[in-house]
């Protein structure tokens, strides 16, 4: 039992991260449908901006920690919008395949010139916040578990907020649902795309500074994984639904915890694509997807 | 006599090598109820998407003495010119309130879109009663009245109406286009209505101009053209 719960809480902590990456993927899939394989990359920018910042403020402090994480925040935010506008927004309008095919080019640009600027070989993670654990019941809870948990729960209420009940989450719906009409209210949906995807490359550098707090190793392919984890959960959920990407996220690192555990812990990264392959299956638009017919 | 509200001429607009307008020109005055009528394919919704900037369009289209063309849609929106395209386009997942939010989306002024809602309901009071529902679960003429009210909350001078009676139950039609009718007498609203529904769009417009394959192939006032043995024949059902 008390492995049980011990698991139960590594995956959910595991499963916040992805739950953090799933949300860009599925968010810029809902107002661009495309998948921006790039998102992946913003994670590690996410996390070495963590690295670097790290060196700014006394570590293991809450505050510092904190600080850290809103910078990482705000410069994935800026990229995000940059490689938007330069790579992505010349092709509105194109077919999604070269858009796509972009985003990989993107994503491999990122991937490579990150070797290159700061080299191959892994870095340790600072302790940004304080370290410690202890005892609940039957359950070792660290600290940084904690603050994973925590910020990943603030931020998607965060978000939840954003969506519903501001302005620009309602033309962000708004787009999402129909580009043509948007314009007609006299939504610039230019501005709607970057502020999608400001928000989603956010999202991704606090996974990248999450994940990196618990598997204190970074280095610029760190993104590739999780971030195939991530989309595989907003697929998993429904791509294009916000709390479909959230769920889609905690079920894939619950299970894939669970497997690690066990006596498959070989197939544990296999696992993701297992429970995928099931439930397009099963339910081919996702867990909380709806079907619909794509208008052409 | 004062200068037209919209004036258009020479409006052409190509999909790829497909031509769809080849020179469409007429002009309507402000206050004016203007129809135009054609058949599938004669470019009567490629009119409205090139004045309100969804497609791209060569010629010249002027509206209150500025030019329209190469303006992009939410800046055309901003101008006054509202647009209620084909096939409704409601928000489907957002409710009847977020729909109305959304269509005051450039309005800062609390206490006018507030306004504003009032006389939507007035005109609609269907959508005050749907208020808290998805969009996406009204019936075709609930979503058309919502459709008509969210472009009323953009506060516009002129309103292009595209096929409003396109797969709506007749009680309704009759329902909506009275509230059309009514947008132009008492909010003064200009309308330029799209219609494959010959008889009822000559019946509530002054004056009306037919479009046949991208082109103008007649107009005048509408009682004239009801009475046009050529026009019957084609669109008035003999």
């Amino acid at each position: 039992m008390s492995e049980f719960l011990q698991q139960l809480l590594n995956g959910l902590s595991l499963g916040a991260i992805y739950a953090l990456i799933a949300l860009g993927y599925t968010m810029v899939y809902g107002v661009l449908r495309f998948i921006n394989f790039a998102h992946a990359d913003l994670f590690m920018v996410g996390a070495f901006l963590g690295y670097f910042g790290g060196r700014l403020v006394p570590s293991g402090t809450l505050v510092g920690g904190l600080g850290v994480l809103a910078l990482a925040m705000a410069g994935c935010a800026v990229l995000g919008i940059v490689i938007e506008r330069l790579a992505y927004r010349p092709l509105r309008g194109a077919p999604t395949l070269n858009v796509l095919i972009t985003a990989i080019g993107v994503s491999l640009l990122l991937e490579y010139s990150g070797q290159l600027v700061l080299g191959a070989a892994p870095r340790t993670f600072p302790d940004l916040f304080p370290a410690g654990r202890f005892n609940l019941g039957p359950v070792v809870v660290s600290t940084n578990q904690l603050v994973v948990i925590g910020v990943a729960v603030l931020l998607m209420v965060g978000l939840e907020l954003i969506v519903h009940r501001t302005r620009i989450g309602t033309a962000m719906r708004a787009v999402a649902l129909n580009p043509r009409a948007a314009q007609l209210v006299g939504i610039n949906n230019d501005v709607v795309i970057s502020f999608t995807f400001g928000l989603g490359s956010a999202l991704a550098g606090a996974g990248g500074i999450l994940y990196a707090l618990n598997y204190p190793s970074i280095d610029p392919l760190m993104g590739v994984m999780p971030g195939l984890k991530a989309f595989v959960a907003a697929v998993l959920g429904g791509i294009g639904n916000i709390p479909g990407a959230a769920l889609g996220g905690l079920l894939i690192g619950v299970v894939e915890t669970y497997v690690g555990g066990s006596a498959w812990s070989t197939y544990k990264d296999a696992i993701a694509f297992a429970v995928l392959i099931l439930v397009l299956l099963l339910r081919p638009a996702g867990l909380l997807g709806r079907v619909t017919v794509e208008k052409v | 006599m004062s200068p037209p509200l919209l004036h258009v001429s020479d409006l052409q607009v190509s999909y790829g090598a497909i031509r769809a307008l080849s020179g469409v020109s007429f002009s309507i005055a402000a206050g004016e109820i203007v129809t135009l009528i054609g058949g599938n394919g004669a470019g009567k919704t490629t009119t409205l998407r090139a004045l309100s900037g969804l497609v791209r369009a060569s010629g010249t289209a002027e509206f209150d003495g500025q030019t329209l063309l190469g303006q992009p849609a939410h800046r055309i929106v901003a101008r006054g010119l509202g647009h209620v395209p084909e096939g409704r386009m409601v928000f489907a997942n957002l409710t009847v309130a977020e729909n109305l939010a959304m269509g005051a989306y450039l309005d800062r002024d609390r206490d006018r879109v507030t306004r504003n809602r009032e006389e939507v309901f007035a005109l609609f009071p269907r959508l005050r009663e749907r208020l808290r529902q998805t969009a996406g679960t009204l019936s075709g003429g609930e979503q058309q009245m919502l459709a008509i009210g969210r472009a009323l909350m953009g506060n516009p001078r002129f309103l292009m109406l595209d096929e409003p009676s396109l797969g709506i139950a007749p009680r309704l039609i009759t329902t909506i286009f009275e509230q059309i009718v009514a947008i132009n007498r008492q909010r003064g609203i200009t309308i330029l209505l799209v219609e494959q529904n010959a008889n009822l769009a000559l019946e509530v417009s002054s004056r009306a101009y037919v479009l046949e394959t991208g082109r103008v192939v007649m107009s005048g006032p509408s009682p004239e053209l009801r009475a046009d043995p050529r026009l019957k024949a084609t669109y008035l059902g003999g």
